[in-house]
């Protein structure tokens, strides 16, 4: 298997994108990622994409963005994996440099969420539950991590506090991200004040509907020492999971499994346990999200992920950051993008080039975004060399 | 929804009715065609008493389409008497009085109107099991 790094990173902003379609946006990110890359050479392009068909009414994304990139002549695929779409195009890329099938590899991550309505919007993304035994009865998305959150207070006796924190801090990170959707801060207040969504979980604790793409090229890293544009990054682990899609099948409420697996895999991989990892970007499209995945990583033990947040473990500065970017929260989160998004971010920062929010010294960083509930789960770990 | 896709889920969402695994005994609900606990193909049918307790619920104030007239309204995992967990509404309850641990019991109810086909879809929802 071959050594793959990221030689290339492109974004554009996220947020309410109105004058921008689609196929814009993917475009966009793609040419900031290849100029980003210094190289125009691209052997495949992996597009994630999570509703595409739902959101604007189009699907067959593979021959869109090849077109619209001009390149018609390599192969173009896109893959869905709900909200973890991103990460798995980025596995396939990783794929496709690791077996030596491409030589530069586009991971494309987009989502276009903001043409439709509220109710709409909220219809698509309730489609990442089991449609006929979870949707059917009236569950959203809200509601499916709204109940995770209870149960996880209930056992653990985590508070609203704690959770509200966790939205502090990632807007903290992200208020110094120019390319966030929300980029300010907020008080803990402000977020036990916002509007009930689906109880115990408000406005403030919940990720927004977001437009925009991420990009990046990978290599081998046999070629990207020749390009030497950048310090080199290298991704040394990937790992993907899944578990039961709808939360009544699961074997437990307050740990998730398919994260847990996908992190396993991508240590493994690495030759690392998560002591060796320095910081980390994390699924947290609900803040009882990202204290699930701090808990089933490993960094935190479990039930400790709410106390860890407030005494500021996870923060900027502190032993474990995570989230740097300001996570989905104040990034924002269009679903497709994320997993790609997260990448961006870590690149960056191995890089030493994320400005204000920069963690000082980081040599590995990890990346975990989730598909709905946690029905599947795509990891992967990056080293500067 | 259209109607077959709503029609092929009757004995589901009208009877209850689960698969128990010939082999290990395993009550999956709805049923399957691979036993996720042992992989065994061969099943037996059997109907849920429609009897268990709330393990955990969420109120939802923000509703999709289709379900906006009747916020707020409660969606819970309720663990069967089986052994089993079925997602469904709890309603014919003071909402904010509802606690994890309730004793529940399933009823027929309306769920949902497709507009377009006029199609009255039913299922089970949740109510306090008061013992009558
Ligand atoms: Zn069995």
């Amino acid at each position: 298997m071959k050594e793959i790094a990221v030689i290339g990173i492109g974004i554009t902003k996220f947020g309410e994108l109105w004058e921008k379609s689609l196929r814009d946006i993917a475009v966009e990110s793609a040419i900031n990622c290849l100029e980003d890359a210094g190289t125009d050479r691209i052997d495949s392009i992996n597009i994630g994409c999570m509703s595409s068909g739902l959101f604007i009414g189009q699907e067959h994304l593979a021959s869109l963005i090849a077109d619209y990139l001009g390149r018609l002549d390599i192969p173009s695929s896109r893959v869905e994996s709900a909200c973890a779409s991103g990460g798995l195009a980025v596995r396939n890329a990783c794929m496709e440099i690791a077996t030596g099938v491409s030589d530069y590899a586009l991971a494309i991550g987009v989502e276009k969420m903001t043409d439709v309505s509220i109710g709409k919007a909220t219809y698509a993304l309730a489609t990442v539950a089991d449609q006929d035994y979870e949707a059917f009865h009236g569950i959203t998305f809200p509601g499916l991590y709204a109940m995770l959150a209870r149960a996880h207070m209930e056992r653990y006796g985590t508070t609203r506090e704690q959770l509200a924190q966790v939205s502090v801090k990632n807007h903290y990170n992200g208020s110094m991200n120019p390319n966030a959707q929300f980029p300010f801060k907020i008080t803990r207040d402000t977020v036990l004040n916002s509007t009930m969504i689906a109880d115990p979980l408000r406005l403030l604790d919940c990720s927004p509907v977001t437009d925009g793409a991420a990009a990046v090229l990978l290599t081998t890293v046999e070629e990207a020492k020749k390009l030497k544009k950048h310090p080199l990054v290298v991704i040394s682990g990937f790992g993907s999971a899944a578990d039961a899609i709808a939360l009544c099948h699961r074997k437990e409420l307050t740990e998730l499994m398919a994260v847990k697996k996908s992190v396993a895999k991508a240590l493994k991989m690495a030759g690392k346990t998560i002591d060796d990892i320095d910081f980390a970007e994390v699924h947290d499209c609900f803040t009882i999200a990202e204290i699930l995945v701090l808990e089933s990583m490993g960094v935190i033990g479990p039930g400790k992920g709410g106390p860890a947040t407030v005494d500021g473990y996870t923060a900027l500065d502190g032993k474990f950051p995570v989230n740097p970017s300001g996570g989905l929260k104040s990034k924002g989160h269009p679903v497709g993008a994320t997993g790609v998004a997260q990448i961006f971010e870590l690149v960056n920062q191995l890089r030493g080039n994320s400005g204000k929010r920069q963690i000082p010294g980081v040599k590995t960083g990890l990346a975990q975004n989730m598909g709905g509930s946690g029905g599947s789960s795509v990891c992967h770990i990056l080293e500067a060399k | 929804m259209n109607v077959p896709r709503h029609w092929r889920e009757t004995p589901e969402r009208y009877r209850m009715e689960a698969a128990k695994c010939r082999k290990c005994g395993k009550i999956s609900f709805p049923a399957r065609l691979i036993c996720p606990a042992c992989s065994n193909k061969v099943f037996d049918k059997t109907n849920l008493s429609g009897k268990g307790k709330l393990l955990t619920y969420t109120i939802i104030r923000t509703a999709p389409e289709g379900f906006e007239d009747i916020v707020p309204y409660a969606v819970g995992i309720v663990e069967m008497e089986e052994g089993v967990r079925v997602m469904g509404q709890i309603t014919d309850c003071d909402l904010a009085n509802l606690k994890t641990g309730d004793k529940l019991i399933s009823k027929f109810r309306r769920m949902n109107e497709e507009g377009k086909t006029g199609l009255i879809m039913y299922s089970y929802k949740f109510v306090p099991d008061v013992g009558i």
